[in-house]
């Protein structure tokens, strides 16, 4: 058996910097400070620009499209910084590696819970889903507790955290985290239930043993909070475009759209809203910030929010391109019956909250 | 100097190929940067993020694209 080359764990130390760790952690509170600050003075501001500066009435349906668009951007830009850098220090702390460490030896049900929380904070790109699967595999973690981890990571995202959470209040945000963490888990748990081991793909089980092992990372605060900022700069530099084409929309439907135009097809009395929007949404594919401008737009005008978190699941959870990916691993069957089962959970939670809200 | 990037196709992998040639040019290495794309190769240098870059066998980032200045300290250690 071969092995790959044995790395000794070591530690690479940025040379120790205590004079400047104050230093940081003064211009940390200063930026959170300058942060606040920005975010209690947007909404005033935004009222000022639009009713003092631009001479539009409040009361008509430009000038309340424009109020609506000069508040949400820069606040929703600003959640979108503060929460993206946390996050991304958070995940400092979690590599792969570490995740799959805790996750070994794990019994499922309590696994299943611990992979669906840890697919939230574990960095994750669905190009690596293909190692990460295999990683976890080879050290014996049950493919029912990868599974719970590979549905939460891509669904559970904070910049769709974020952007619920902005646009609609915490309830929702907190509604779409729980249920969508509810799903990871009760769903890996059946697939794990199912004994599907013999769906995955025969070589996979066969390279067991074959794992060399990574150095890990000795990272400094200063380090962390330097991933935070690569963080934001990846991220928001990646997804602004799509936040103001989404609020622009949004902007216009608060505006100028009547409400309760779209109750009658999406809105709570239509059955066959979830389903649908389920069928629709599992073959697309949008980053969180692409899809929220079409959740805000059907929210507005009458869906139900049932159907819509439905919606929004489907498309960020499951998509065409991440099967192709896990094809590599995975038989047709099982992604058949992956793809079933989380579709089955997001109906279960879209009805759920129509009947309740 | 065995300079290896590991990474199934996807965007990310490809810029930090073309990161870790812009380094070899600059230090003018004159050594060609491989990609590996099979799964199972990647996966004997007990990887899980990929892209990942390797230097002489051994595995000194994963999960990160480095920019061309970063390849370069490496390289030069």
């Amino acid at each position: 058996m071969s092995a790959a080359p044995q790395e000794v764990a070591v530690a690479t130390t940025r040379p120790e910097r205590d004079p400047r760790s104050l230093r940081l952690h003064g211009l940390l509170g200063l930026a959170l400070g300058l942060w606040v600050a920005l975010y209690l003075v947007i909404q005033p501001a935004a009222n000022l620009l639009t009713h003092r500066i631009l001479g539009l009435d409040p009361a008509t349906h430009l000038g309340s499209a424009v109020a609506f668009f000069l508040f949400e951007v820069p606040k929703v830009l600003l959640l979108l910084v503060l929460v993206v850098f946390g996050v991304g220090v958070v995940r400092s702390f979690f590599t792969p590696e570490r995740t799959r460490a805790i996750l070994s030896g794990k019994r499922e049900s309590a696994g299943n819970v611990l992979a669906a929380l840890l697919g939230v904070v574990t960095p994750f790109c669905s190009c690596s889903a293909v190692p990460l699967f295999l990683g976890f595999v080879e050290v014996g973690i049950p493919l029912g507790v990868t599974l719970s981890f590979l549905i939460s990571a891509p669904m559970v995202n904070e910049v769709a955290l974020v952007l619920l959470f902005g646009l609609f209040g915490w309830k929702v945000a907190a509604i779409y985290m729980g249920t969508g963490l509810a799903i990871a888990v009760g769903a890996g748990w059946i697939l794990g239930r199912l004994k599907l081991e013999k769906w995955v793909e025969g070589w996979v089980y066969e390279s067991m043993g074959s794992a060399g092992t990574v150095e890990e990372e000795h990272l400094t605060f200063a380090d962390r909070l330097q991933k935070g900022i690569e963080a934001v700069r990846e991220i928001v530099g990646k997804v602004w475009p799509y936040v103001l084409a989404g609020i622009a929309v949004g902007a216009g439907v608060h505006g100028y759209v009547p409400e309760g135009l779209l109750a009658g097809i999406m809105g709570k009395g239509a059955w066959w809203s979830v389903p649908l929007a389920v069928v629709i949404g599992v073959p697309m594919y949008s980053n969180a910030a692409g899809i929220i401008p079409v959740v805000q737009a059907l929210l507005e005008k009458g869906a139900a929010l049932g159907t819509v978190l439905a919606f929004m699941m489907s498309v960020i959870g499951l998509s065409l391109p991440e099967m192709i990916i896990l094809r590599k691993v995975l038989r047709p069957r099982l992604i058949a019956t992956f793809v079933g089962i989380v579709a089955g959970g997001i109906l279960v939670v879209g009805y759920l909250f129509n009947a309740i809200f | 100097m065995r300079i290896q990037v590991l990474g199934t196709g996807c965007a990310k992998c490809r810029t930090l190929t073309a990161n870790a040639e812009q380094a070899v040019r600059e230090l003018g290495l004159g050594v060609k940067v491989e990609k590996v794309e099979d799964i199972k190769e990647i996966m004997k240098f007990g990887v899980m993020t990929t892209p990942a870059l390797v230097l002489d066998g051994k595995v000194r980032a994963t999960g990160k694209v480095l920019p061309p200045h970063a390849i370069k300290e490496m390289l030069s250690l």
